[in-house]
């Protein structure tokens, strides 16, 4: 571990301290999440350290709380959609014919149709929890990883390591996880962190359709739609929560780069 | 001011200088720029309107689903529409009387309930056809016969019968109404040929510009229709362009693409105004946001808890910070100065979170969560204006919950259906047309379920009332009634925000419907 | 019969069935929402009455399935139907917003694909020196902002305030190719700098896998230079990968740009789809969800065949 570079270190830092921050909201945050204490859209001082909001909210608290919000609700739909989609898509690789077929266009079946369509006819039918939310975004997304790790997998399940290992008799399970995974790694680390970007903006998205988390709470992409009407006036309200998305993109995918190439260099490669 | 500059103010007038050649000859005058420019737009204005030039309207409020079908109107873009193409009988002028358009003029029988229009003749349809009364009869029937789907339906339905009569139109009403005149001036209501029945969505009309180009949802092209009958109309061409982004609408009239565009954000509207080619205008209309209860659903069946939510309610606040003061505070009727015949006696509801403390109290509400729904199509900051309420009723001690509905849907699955949530009113040209729409017993559109025998015997009172003082007197009764026992919460009247680019000028102060009552096309020019 | 022929026929026929099942699919799940075309239309202004009146105008007082199959009848003979709304004519307007959006998608992806390819093997040629950082930490940054600020922040400075371009992207027949491109130059940026960086990566992702074996080994000691090893040895048997990601992205550009089409007012099928969700306009839904589905699919077939045309294993199964 003594060989982390810079990068990596800053990666996991910020990571390290927005996870933190989202953990113990309620003792960070200075004001209320919906509570008015000032005119709108405040310039920072001493009292409101990011000034306040489009209704005279403190803006540092609705972050603090907003982050929570964010990245509870896209690590758990990251989740859901890597462990959907990755087991899946190994399973029609390893499976083919039939499983790999029905797997597959049931997948294309469920892509062709837009994903906005989707989410807003499901979400108007079920009412709008956090729950709801996960499931419906991670599920959306599982697609999208099924199609990258069938496509690996399925390159990687005619290498010859993987017949020698069919023809000694290892079972599905065992070349699941014993063969194609360690060898799809890297690709689908590479992905896991712009999934959890997209999680973050999908989140923001279903904000700005009304769809999103309830209000008052609010969730970083949500924050910027509520202020984004300063922006092009000079009022940089929108810009906190869109920084802090960001930055917390560019930090988890730091890290997912160190782990991508700590797994290539575990394949005793040239380093 | 010396001679001058007194000559070139005349030059101006007379049309021979233009801004440019005006402001630099200013300049090395030494008259500071401000000065000169309003000196030129008061020279430009003496000289009254000049023609031509081409109009672009940025528009929020158009889809792709849109007709020009005037029945089928709702939103703003096809409105809009309707004011380039098409005609009413009359029109409702900026200071609330009604002007003659394609009616000359207007007669009441003295019992208000026979009306009879006569008609301007030699009037030309775009298709070459001459109006005739018959047109306007089959107009009318299209808006109110059984199988209309008219957004004017509601408007027609006291009508007994109606006749085409040589160069006259005549509608006998069942019951009487003094008011007539003002619901055939319903932006629906746009005399078609042969009434629209064979071809609605034709676009045909006998307005001073006709249809070019048709792509809904993007844009409509209407030029000038040199056979047009009146005066109105100084451009050459007109497009109303559908640009229903906020930012993306203040971005296109900065940069001069668009020369007029509704709906500025109230947050926005002072930064906006400093911008120096546009004025922002702001004209207190009777538009209206509100939160309605349905006053026969539990608990909202509770006249204490309705008071206590009414009291709770902080309507400074909301007018400062949901429309940055461009709007008034409203008085939990939807009535406000706007109208004919409002009494500005009647006293103010103040926020006071004892009263809505002890209200609530009385009701014996059991302290479950109050379900607010609101969304962002119900009005403009909507979802805001519910957390500003949720904030000042928790400190009353009265538990709101607010709901955010997708904003897909809420207009047939929330409103009107749902017992508390927030809405929007356009207001109408009338009291009593504003009340026959929403507070009547029988009303369609009752979205507060206020249904009481005095208040309904009172509005057929006022109907048939012609004298204006006792009119007014039944009205400020009906308001009371409305405000101390109904389901409505109206804490604000919203203004309507306008950008308008300095190239034009002629605008006027009109509060019946937003961009001049459509009227900045047929009554403002290019300097 | 050649494998790949019967592959490719094989994928067709599904194709077609897939396309038949989606729009299935979407007919139920507009059918699901709450509400129709006559309420909508009519908003806050229905009345019982109209709202009848409307209902049987617009023939949906018979049963769902009876609908379905006559849209189904009349797509077989290429009839796409009439919009409810607004009685317009669906194949013309759906064929207008359809060259559109190609357009701009095609000009995005022109720019977008080779650009992101580039820049992965040039990620990978000078991996972890600063170019590779460079590009990594800047792509990344652009995908990590939401998209309409990008636009919004784009129309402010480059549009109001120094007036290079225009901020609405509105184009119509009469407009030259070059008042065209002009106009699309906002929107390209901004779609660029969304879907840049996840091909990027991928492609760097891929290559450097590719890059741990023996083969590469092998042409680094025959003294090749580096960039040519990538390029020639390692690139085409990362294909599978990227072109899986492009293809996402590519379906991305032609399915998913409605924000950016708000955002610069460009009359688009994204724009298009979603007013027409809301009035609950079926055949138009059913049109538009029917197209976007073909390009999906069609998308996807290719990203499946030249996967397995790039890998020789594949191609000439044991």
């Amino acid at each position: 571990m003594k060989n982390i570079p810079i990068s990596a270190l800053i990666g996991l830092g910020f990571t390290v301290l927005y996870f933190f921050v989202a953990v113990f909201a309620p003792l960070l945050a200075p004001y209320g999440m919906a509570e008015i204490v000032g005119d709108v859209w405040e310039p920072s001082s001493s009292e409101h350290w990011l000034g306040t909001d489009n209704i005279g909210r403190d803006l540092l608290s609705r972050m603090i709380y907003g982050g929570r919000t964010t990245i509870f609700v896209a690590t758990a739909a990251t989740i859901l959609s890597f462990v959907t989609g990755s087991v899946l898509g190994f399973l029609a690789a390893v499976l083919g014919g039939w499983a790999d077929q029905v797997l597959s266009r049931g997948v294309d079946l469920v892509m062709s149709i837009p994903s906005l369509i989707t989410a807003l006819v499901v979400l108007a039918m079920v009412p709008v929890t956090i729950p709801v939310l996960i499931i419906v975004m991670g599920l959306l997304d599982a697609t999208r990883v099924y199609r990258l790790a069938r496509a690996v997998a399925v390159d990687i399940e005619v290498m010859d390591y993987v017949e020698a290992a069919k023809l000694r008799g290892e079972g599905h399970v065992w070349i699941i996880f014993r063969e194609i995974l360690p060898n799809a790694l890297s690709p689908l680390v590479a992905e896991l962190g712009l999934r959890f970007i997209f999680m973050v903006l999908f989140v923001s998205t279903l904000s700005f359709l009304g769809l999103g988390v309830q209000p008052p709470l609010a969730d970083w992409g949500g924050i910027v739609k509520e202020n984004k009407d300063g922006i092009v006036y000079g009022i940089g309200a929108a810009l906190y929560p869109a920084v802090a998305i960001a930055t917390l993109a560019i930090s988890v995918n730091l890290v997912a780069d160190w782990v991508l190439n700590r797994t290539t260099s575990l394949k005793g490669g040239r380093g | 001011m010396n001679e001058q500059l007194t000559h070139m103010t005349g030059q101006v007038t007379a049309g021979k200088m233009t801004r440019r050649e005006f402001m630099g000859k200013a300049a090395a005058l030494g008259v500071s720029a401000a000065v000169a420019s309003s000196m030129f737009a008061n020279a430009a204005r003496a000289a009254g309107p000049k023609k031509g030039g081409d109009l672009k309207f940025g528009l929020q409020g158009g889809e792709s689903t849109n007709s020009l079908d005037p029945a089928t109107y709702a939103s703003s873009v096809p409105f809009m529409n309707g004011k380039q193409f098409g005609d009413t009988l009359v029109e409702v002028a900026p200071d609330g009387s009604i002007e003659p358009r394609l009616a000359e003029s207007v007669e009441g029988s003295a019992d208000a309930k026979v009306w009879t229009f006569k008609l301007r003749q030699g009037v030309e349809f775009h298709n070459g056809k001459t109006m005739t009364s018959e047109d306007v009869l089959k107009t009318m029937e299209r808006h109110s016969n059984e199988d209309s789907k008219s957004g004017a339906l509601g408007i027609m339905k006291g009508i007994e019968s109606m006749k085409a009569d040589g160069d006259n139109f005549q509608v006998t009403l069942t019951d009487p109404n003094a008011d007539l005149p003002y619901l055939m001036a319903d932006y629906h209501l746009i005399i078609q040929p042969d009434g629209g029945m064979d071809n609605p969505g034709a676009g045909i009309g006998t307005g001073p510009f006709k249809l070019e180009v048709d792509e809904p949802g993007v844009r409509h092209l209407f030029s000038k229709f040199e056979n047009h009958w009146s005066d109105y109309g100084n451009f050459d061409s007109v497009e109303v362009i559908v640009i229903n982004d906020a930012t993306a609408r203040t971005a296109a009239l900065q940069s001069g693409q668009v020369h007029a565009i509704n709906r500025v954000e109230p947050k926005i509207a002072e930064l906006l105004s400093r911008a120096p080619n546009l004025t922002v205008h702001s004209t207190a209309g009777r538009g209206h946001y509100v939160f309605i209860m349905h006053a026969d659903t539990a608990p909202y069946d509770n006249n204490d808890l309705r008071m206590a939510l009414k009291y709770a309610i902080n309507r400074e606040e909301l007018v400062d910070k949901i429309l940055r003061g461009y709007g008034s505070v409203g008085n939990d009727m939807p009535i406000n100065a706007a109208y004919p015949l409002f009494d500005e006696t009647i006293p103010q509801r103040e926020f006071s979170l004892e009263k809505a403390a002890e209200h609530y109290k009385a009701s014996g509400h059991d302290g479950s969560p109050i379900i607010l729904r609101t969304s962002d199509v119900a009005f403009p900051g909507a979802v805001d204006a519910a957390a500003l309420f949720q904030q000042s009723a928790a400190q009353a001690g009265i538990p709101l919950e607010i709901k955010r509905e997708p904003g897909d849907g809420y207009w047939s699955e929330v409103w009107n259906v749902q017992p508390f949530c927030a809405s929007y009113w356009g207001g109408r040209p009338v009291q009593d047309q504003m009340y026959t729409t929403a507070y009547l017993s029988t009303a369609d559109w009752n979205d507060t379920r206020f249904k009481v025998q005095a208040f309904d015997d009172l509005l057929f009172a006022a109907r048939a009332e012609l004298d204006p003082a006792k009119r007014k007197e039944i009205y400020s009764q009906m308001g009371m009634m409305v405000r101390d026992t109904g389901g409505l919460i109206c804490p604000m009247f919203n203004d309507f925000i306008e950008g308008v680019s300095n190239q034009l000028d002629g605008w006027e102060t009109d509060p019946t419907q937003e961009m001049m009552n459509g009227q900045i096309s047929r009554k403002m020019w290019f300097v | 019969m050649h494998p790949i022929i019967k592959l490719v026929s094989q994928r067709i026929a599904l194709g077609l069935l897939l396309l038949f099942g989606a729009s299935a699919l979407i007919f139920g799940l507009t059918e699901a929402l709450p509400g129709d075309a006559a309420q909508a239309v009519l908003g806050q202004a229905a009345t019982p009455e109209s709202l009848a009146n409307l209902r049987e105008e617009m023939g949906l007082d018979r049963p769902a399935l009876t609908r379905y199959v006559e849209w189904l009848g009349g797509i077989l003979q290429g009839d796409l139907g009439t919009s409810l709304t607004n009685k317009l004519d669906i194949a013309e307007s759906v064929g207008k917003r359809l060259g559109n959006t190609l357009f701009l998608a095609f000009w995005a992806a022109l720019i977008s694909v080779p650009l992101a390819i580039l820049l992965g093997l040039l990620a990978v040629r000078y991996r972890n020196r600063w170019p590779d950082k460079l590009i990594s930490a800047v792509t990344l940054t652009t995908i990590s902002i939401p998209e309409f600020l990008i636009g919004y922040v784009l129309v402010y400075f480059i549009a109001v305030k120094l007036g290079w371009f225009s901020p609405l992207a509105m184009i119509n027949d009469s407009m030259s190719i070059w008042q065209k491109l002009s106009a699309i130059a906002l929107p390209v940026i901004v779609l660029t700098m969304v879907v840049l960086a996840h091909m990027m990566r991928m492609t760097r992702a891929a290559i450097l896998n590719v890059m741990q074996s023996a083969y590469i080994e092998t042409a680094e000691l025959k003294g090749l230079n580096n960039f040519k090893i990538i390029y020639r040895h390692a690139f085409p048997n990362a294909i599978a990968p990227i072109v899986n990601v492009v293809m996402l992205n590519l379906a991305y550009l032609v399915v998913g740009v409605v924000v950016v089409e708000v955002v610069f007012v460009y009359p688009g099928m994204g724009q298009y789809l979603v007013d027409h969700v809301t009035k609950r306009d079926v055949p138009v839904v059913l049109a538009c969800g029917v197209i976007f589905a073909a390009i999906y699919i069609g998308l996807n077939m290719v990203a499946d065949i030249v996967a397995i045309l790039a890998n020789p294993r594949l191609r000439h199964p044991k």
